[in-house]
């Protein structure tokens, strides 16, 4: 067999199984937890993309350092709704003021509520393992830690 | 260059949008320092994609260019409308960056029109090609596979990462955020076999030697690397709550990576002894400094591939020296080689040229070696405080980092000195070709 063939072979081999492998990904319905975001959450999500929060902003720490991460933001003790709607409105070191409508307010802190129900960020509870896999704390389910 | 100018198009506004990518980079910096700085005009939420857009489109349109030079045959027409997409739908995307319009995530915030045009550009990218290569693929060199596989893959996952737009993937957050990574993960892999094809292209020509290129080794290490791209994505989202085998998949699939660091260490230890009979061009210059950055960041990603590890290095600049240490440290330098060894072949350097080039290249390698040491330091103590010090507030952390930020932005402003003496010589380099 040529080579060419052997690889073209191999090749189709392995996007075999990424096909499969996608499918899983996108249609599984029990490996991403039970949490789903309102309609008012979508549009909050929606504000949160128009302003590009997450330039400076992280959820689960994944977006820009300059802001601190708001994944658990509404539940963290002393903060929650009324000091995220402080930070629109008044901006602060960096950050410029937001001029938002009192609903687009609303439905981006009910997408932060909701958010803050998928998980836990950072994950100061996580149990390392000594092969160096790490089972992390989970809010609405429990695959690791029974 | 009558015959293929527009791969000098390419070639020469990719060089600008590095340049525009740098200063943007810049002025985001000063913000950290200096948080009143400009945030009217051009806030951080500005800067940061403008930057990331224009750094991606040199990657982009630099490895293009030299694919189109190399390639030789392609359909001039087809580049011409390949190129005229390209420029529009970047102009359009800074504009409305510029204005504020924003819709996409992280990396892709423009609005999702911008789709269109630039997946019919890679879909012509692809045509394009595989009508000019087809006819001898039976006596390709792994450098062709890994142009095909980016191009077919790059179509792929950009469109993946559109995905979220669908409301069947919309109201779940977490399969949402899995899907987003899932995808940005894999078209940087995609774009990183293009690069790494031209890397395995220009060694080839310089040391005028194909058998590597076509040897099983190097189908070995293009498909694990292939693999990485399709399964090794999850490392970025291994503290998102999905379920484990998602994380352990892809923690297996990252580990493989360490082959490909011990082929590294092996075969440099093998040509060192060789090293000082070859007579060093600048393209052979700045493809061993990348060889030095492949090994220094390929090292960094395999440590953040352990769970244990990424646990403490997510969300901070660790992070960020190893994306910037990858587009940067190694993209850039082999996309800079590519050029040189193109403009070399066209005899376009003067002695003078050469030397400033030389001298670019000094003061960027070392600036950009702090630089990215000091974000090593900063992600470090920035884990400190994630998980030790949250009594500490973010504001007050931040404020403790002031010197930190200073020493980055200084060393940041040696980068762009070093790379513009570069970019300037390559352009007036082009403009004689």
């Amino acid at each position: 067999m040529e080579n060419s063939k052997k690889y073209l072979l191999l090749l189709t081999l392995l996007v075999s199984v990424f096909s499969i492998y996608n499918f899983t990904i996108y249609t599984s319905k029990s490996d991403y937890g039970t949490i789903h975001l309102s309609k008012k959450a979508i549009n909050g999500e929606n504000i949160w993309l128009k302003n590009n929060c997450n330039s400076c902003h992280q959820l689960y720490g994944l977006g820009g350092y300059l802001g601190p991460d708001l994944t658990n933001i509404y539940s963290t003790k002393g903060k929650g709704e009324v000091y995220i709607k402080a930070f629109i409105e008044s901006g602060v070191k960096a950050m410029p003021k937001f001029d938002l409508s009192e609903k687009e307010k609303d439905d981006l802190v009910q997408f932060l509520k909701e958010a803050d129900q998928t998980g836990y960020y950072p994950n100061i509870d996580a149990n390392i393992k000594p092969n160096g896999w790490v089972s992390i704390k989970y809010k609405n389910q429990n695959y690791e830690n029974k | 260059m009558k015959t293929n100018k527009y791969s000098f198009f390419f070639i020469s506004v990719g060089l600008i949008a590095l340049l525009l990518g740098l200063l943007c980079g810049l002025l985001a910096g000063f913000q950290y320092i200096i948080p009143d700085f400009i945030k009217e005009i051009l806030p951080f939420t500005v800067l940061r994609p403008l930057h990331t857009l224009f750094v991606v489109s040199w990657i982009l349109l630099g490895a293009i260019g030299g694919i189109y030079y190399y390639i030789e045959n392609a359909n001039q027409k087809l580049v011409k409308w390949h190129f005229g997409l390209f420029i529009i739908t970047g102009i359009g995307i800074s504009i409305s960056y510029l204005s504020k319009n924003f819709e996409g995530k992280e990396y892709l915030e423009f609005p999702s029109y911008f789709y269109f045009p630039i997946a019919l550009g890679w879909i012509i990218f692809g045509v394009n090609y595989f009508k000019t290569m087809l006819p001898n693929f039976k006596d390709w060199p792994v450098y062709y596979w890994m142009w095909a596989t980016g191009i077919v893959f790059m179509i792929y996952h950009f469109t993946e990462a559109h995905l979220w737009i669908l409301p069947y993937f919309r109201s779940n957050y977490i399969q949402n955020i899995t899907m987003q990574w899932k995808a940005g993960g894999s078209y940087v892999g995609s774009w990183n076999m293009l690069v790494y094809g031209t890397s395995l292209f220009v060694m080839s020509k310089i040391s005028n030697n194909e058998s590597y290129a076509k040897s099983k080794k190097a189908f070995f290490f293009y498909l694990l690397g292939l693999t990485n791209l399709m399964f090794g994505w999850a490392h970025h989202i291994y503290i998102i709550p999905t379920a484990p085998w998602i994380r352990y998949f892809a923690y297996a699939i990252s580990m493989t990576e360490w082959i490909v660091l011990i082929s590294i260490i092996y075969d440099w230890k093998k040509s060192l002894s060789e090293q000082n009979k070859i007579d060093y061009s600048l393209a052979y210059k700045l493809m061993i400094l990348a060889d030095i950055w492949v090994f220094l960041n390929l090292f960094l990603a395999l440590l953040l591939s352990i769970p244990s590890i990424n646990l403490f290095t997510h969300g901070t600049h660790i992070t960020v020296a190893h994306s910037m240490g990858t587009t940067i440290g190694i993209n850039t330098l082999i996309l800079l080689s590519s050029i040189a060894y193109i403009l070399e072949n066209e005899n376009k350097f003067t002695f003078i040229s050469e030397k400033r080039i030389r001298n670019g290249i000094k003061i960027f390698n070392l600036s950009f070696l702090f630089f990215w040491i000091s974000m090593l330091i900063m992600g470090m103590k920035k884990a400190h405080w994630t998980f030790f010090k949250q009594s500490v507030s973010f504001s007050q952390f931040q404020d403790s980092l002031h010197w930190f930020y200073v020493v980055f932005v200084l060393f940041g402003l040696g980068i762009l000195v070093g790379l513009y003496i570069i970019v300037f010589e390559f352009l007036k380099g082009i403009k004689k070709a």
